[in-house]
């Protein structure tokens, strides 16, 4: 038991700035609650992402507090009442660097796994 | 930003409802997807992970997780010390004795040694100052010019404050009565940050002047109780030694004057020097010292750097005056080596206070660890559980550090209160002195912060050993049966047994230290210190303070020396300058010796006292030569001089000196006996020279008179009394003990010492005797089985009972081993309170040695008897 705990938060860690980007990225197209956000990341990367709830919801709430989403309480039709988070004006100025953030380093790890094709393309 | 405002209640009830949300919707793909309800529910589950730990893990997020993560340790750790109240209030009770004689230990310290003087701004830059001089261990005090030198040139020191305790003729109606309190340079009330409760302090200008300025200031208590606290007290007057003092202001209550162990009745300013010393007027003399300083320092400054300032000054002031400062300089001591008052005795019996109480901490959270330590194994599997519930490991650590604390901060809570009781203890160890007396612990914010310390760090000490162990906690191992094996062999026993090993050992170091100590008060109490302490009266005779001179002095001494042998019961009576035993110096003068030829680099020198003839008699110390003085050695006769046996030994290498001379302060003297080696100061002084010239012809207007009497001291008391009055009713009566109270005076140290070491050494005992109790029984109750079975093997109640035993015994023998290596190294440190004893003293190692082995005995006994009772048939079906 203790040791899945230890995982998770490594987890955390190694993921915690592409979560991030990926929720804000995500939330960007539609305010969404925890649940419908897991599935669209998973179903939006072609089933392979599949985000831990462990790491997920830890997220959620660190972004809520930096203030880059914001949550509402929701009615659903036939079912219990939904935490839908949105995304706020700061997190929207968050969204660009953290895209460009990525995309650098994206092209730096494509640039050592692959120097040649890396040297060509610059 | 709504998060902020949210109670840390609703954010949890919001995160529960979100996790069963998300679950709910995932159930409800599910079953959308064509799975029935359960496998949906179980999918669901099985996808989201464990609930508990999402839910911890996101509450992680959330920030200032540790208060609410301490306030649930709290809340669980109390609940878990209520169900087990037998094992709360034991290891409560253990702490408080440990860290209650901790926090006691402190607040003397605090109280007598750093922080000395209730009220006193900034003790911490306080430093005592004494003059020195050259080639002498002695100290010398300070004269005015000097002082007012030394306060003109530092630029190190915030004030030099001048200070002479004097005792005073106080009258009142027709009555009077003697009273303590000192001179002092007029800033004194300034510098040391006090506020008048009434009136003023002394003024610059009061500094100045001989006998200028008759003004007192006066102490809240005096103030209360010889005035009752008269409002309107300032600009009344008061009599002090016969000069008519104007009251100008009346100290702050709790202000008790600078003088470790009394409490001050008033101050006077320099002006009033000459009123208050018998030795005259030493304004205008650079020779003539009379002060005992403190010295202010600046903030900042180090005592060392204060030193070496007060070293230059003294320097070139040899340099300017050399025919009076010859020699002369000063030296500057932190307040607990304050070298004129009780600070200096006191200080190396607190230092070993302070080394038994740690002891007795260390026994006690040793105790409170192997407590813990039971328990832990008994609460394996409530830890288990947690474990799978998904608490993390670093979480149950908390958890048990969090219970250690809250005992420890209930027996701090209890150890302080323990310490507010004992703060007077100190006074009513030492010896009545029939004075005001002031030293009381301190509790201040220092001594609480220390106290705090100590209980975290006892915390630590004694809960990290099981947090450790149930840090270890291995779910697989948990599930299998806890049925461990031989006696003592159950898990880990050694972290146990050398828990158990250690409090044996400390006990027994602190119980042979209680032993060399105990052993030393009995050596000094039947060993004789030369002259009687039985049927041998003392009282005081203060000329000086009353204003005679000498004539009239002489006069008066032999008229009261004719009533007081006349009376009633009095065998014979004589006066001395200097009673033994007492805290007043000797005289004290170089000395040359016919047909004896010192050493170029060697002055002989040796004390001396002044006595009236039958002093030898009346004190019961035997001449083994020559006669005594008689009253024609007067100051018209050839000087004389009787000598003791070690200065016969040293001078004239052991042949009979009467009828030799001897030359004193220029003046020759013929001895004319031979008087038995006698102790002059205390117990532990070393055979010394010493010599006694007469009264008559070296004459002192204050001096002792002591009475060989069999009657009661309060008769003998109240006569001596009616004799003075009779004679001057204006004279000060001091009131009369006996002999033996005044020599039981030196011995304080030593008393306190052992006070102190048998109450510690007891809770020691105590505390040992229980560790070793609940190690034991815990072994019984684990090893039941295997008892059993040996029972049922046909072992008889007899085996049964030396095989516990035994193992009590061999950790106790463990333990003694320990102890003693330790007490061979450390009783040293007691070395300067123990008399006629070795610090490996074979009779205090033999008596702690059977002490231990008669508790650890006794502790092992009733778990031993338990262990009999056992039933076999039951034992192994269990």
């Amino acid at each position: 038991m203790a040791a899945r705990k230890v995982q998770y938060q490594d987890r955390i860690q190694i993921l915690q700035g592409t979560l991030d980007m990926l929720i804000l990225q995500t939330l960007a197209w539609a305010p969404r609650h925890g649940y419908a956000l897991s599935r669209a990341i998973r179903t939006n990367s072609g089933e392979i992402l599949k985000v831990d709830t462990g790491s997920l919801y830890p997220a959620l709430h660190r972004l809520e507090r930096k203030g880059w989403i914001a949550a509402e309480w929701k009615a659903s039709e036939q079912g219990p009442r939904l935490r839908v988070y949105r995304l706020t004006k700061a997190g929207r100025r968050q969204l660009l660097p953290q895209r460009s953030r990525w995309e650098r380093l994206n092209r730096a790890i494509a640039g050592i796994l692959n120097p040649a094709r890396a040297r060509s393309a610059s | 930003m709504s998060w902020r405002f949210r109670s840390r209640g609703r954010r949890n009830r919001e995160l529960d409802e979100e996790i069963q949300a998300h679950l709910k919707l995932a159930e409800r793909d599910g079953v959308e997807s064509g799975r029935t309800p359960e496998d949906a529910r179980s999918a669901a589950r099985r996808e989201f992970g464990n609930v508990n730990l999402v839910a911890e893990a996101t509450r992680d997020s959330w920030g200032r997780r540790w208060l609410a993560d301490l306030l649930q340790d709290l809340r669980i750790g109390a609940r878990m010390l209520r169900r087990r109240p037998g094992f709360t209030v034991l290891a409560v009770l253990c702490l408080t004795l440990g860290i209650g004689a901790t926090a006691a230990v402190f607040s003397w310290i605090e109280g007598v040694l750093f922080r000395p003087y209730p009220l006193v701004a900034h003790q911490e830059r306080l430093v005592a100052i004494s003059g020195t001089a050259r080639g002498s261990t002695e100290l010398s005090d300070i004269s005015w010019l000097d002082f007012q030198d030394l306060a003109r040139s530092s630029t190190l020191a915030g004030a030099f404050i001048a200070e002479k305790i004097t005792g005073a003729r106080l009258s009142i109606g027709d009555r009077s009565e003697v009273a303590v309190g000192s001179v002092v340079s007029a800033n004194y009330f300034d510098a040391l940050g006090l506020h008048m409760a009434l009136g003023r302090g002394l003024e610059p200008a009061e500094n100045v002047g001989r006998n200028a300025h008759p003004v007192a200031v006066i102490s809240y208590q005096f103030w209360q109780e010889r005035y009752h606290g008269d409002p309107a007290i300032i600009g009344k007057t008061q009599m002090l030694n016969g000069v008519r003092h104007t009251i100008i202001g009346v100290a702050p209550e709790g202000f008790y004057g600078t003088f470790v162990g009394y409490s001050w009745r008033f101050w006077v300013p320099v002006s009033m020097q000459e009123t208050f010393d018998p030795a005259g007027y030493k304004l205008e003399d650079r020779g003539g010292g009379w002060i005992e300083g403190f010295v202010l320092l600046k903030p900042g400054v180090t005592r060392e750097q204060a030193q070496q300032e007060v070293s230059a000054i003294a320097a070139r002031l040899e340099r300017e005056y050399p025919e009076t400062n010859r020699g002369r300089g000063f030296k500057l001591f932190p307040l607990w080596e304050t070298p004129f008052n009780n600070a200096g005795a006191l200080a190396p019996t607190l230092g070993v206070a302070l080394c038994v109480v740690v002891f007795v901490l260390l026994i006690a959270c040793a105790n409170v660890g192997n407590l813990l330590l039971v328990r832990s194994f008994a609460r394996r599997h409530e830890m288990t559980v947690r474990l799978a519930l998904g608490a993390g490991r670093v979480r149950l650590f908390k958890q048990v550090l969090t219970e250690g604390l809250i005992l420890s901060a209930l027996a701090a809570a209890g150890g302080v209160l323990l310490a507010y009781w004992s703060r007077n203890l100190l006074v009513r160890l030492l010896p009545p002195r029939g004075r005001p007396m002031f030293l009381a612990g301190q509790l201040d914010w220092r001594v609480l912060a220390a106290t705090a310390g100590v209980c975290l760090a006892a915390t630590l000490l004694f809960a990290l050993v099981p947090a450790l162990q149930s840090g270890k906690a291995d779910l697989t191992a948990a599930l299998r049966s806890e049925s461990s094996g031989v006696v003592g062999g159950g898990r880990r026993p050694w972290l146990r047994s050398t828990l158990v090993v250690v409090q044996v050992g400390l006990s027994f170091l602190l119980l042979v230290g209680a032993g060399l100590v105990l052993q030393s008060l009995e050596h000094i109490r039947n060993s004789s210190p030369g002259f009687s302490v039985e049927h041998v009266v003392l009282t005081n005779v203060n000329l000086a303070v009353a204003g005679y001179d000498a004539q009239r002095a002489r006069t008066f001494q032999d008229e009261l020396m004719d009533r007081v042998r006349a009376l009633p019961g009095v065998d014979s009576a004589a006066y001395a300058r200097v009673v033994p035993f007492s805290f007043q110096n000797y005289s004290a003068a170089p000395i040359a010796v016919e047909g004896y030829e010192p050493r170029r680099d060697q002055q002989p020198a040796a004390e001396y006292d002044e006595v009236s003839p039958g002093y030898f008699a009346t004190m019961g110390i035997p001449l083994v030569s020559g006669r005594d003085f008689t009253r024609s050695d007067d100051e018209n006769a050839p000087p004389v001089a009787i000598v003791n046996e070690a200065m016969v030994e040293q001078y004239w290498r052991g042949a009979d000196p009467v009828g030799q001379r001897l030359e004193v302060k220029g003046k020759w003297m013929q001895v004319v006996g031979v008087a038995r080696q006698a102790k002059y100061r205390g117990f532990m002084e070393t055979s010394q020279p010493f010599f006694y010239v007469p009264l008559r012809q070296n004459f002192s207007s204050i001096v002792a008179l002591e009475v060989r009497t069999a009657a009661p001291l309060p008769a003998v008391s109240s006569a001596l009394i009616h004799e003075i009055r009779a004679l001057d009713p204006d004279l000060p009566a001091y009131e009369a003990i006996g002999m033996r109270e005044q020599v039981e005076r030196t011995t304080a140290a030593p008393h306190v010492a052992v006070t102190l070491l048998t109450i510690f050494s007891s809770f020691a005992l105590l505390l040992a005797a229980v560790g070793l109790y609940s190690v034991m029984s815990y072994a019984v109750s684990q090893g039941t089985r295997e008892l059993g079975l040996r029972m049922a093997l046909g072992a008889r109640a007899g085996d049964l009972l030396r095989l516990v035993v035994r193992q009590g015994l061999a950790l106790t023998a463990g333990g003694v081993l320990l102890g003693a290596a330790a007490a061979f190294g450390l009783t040293r440190l007691l070395g300067y309170l123990l008399y006629q004893v070795s610090p490996r003293d074979p009779l205090a190692f033999g008596a702690a040695f059977a002490v231990m082995t008669v508790v650890a005995l006794a502790a092992s006994l009733l778990p031993a008897w338990r262990a009999t009772r056992i039933d076999p048939v039951r034992a192994l079906q269990s």
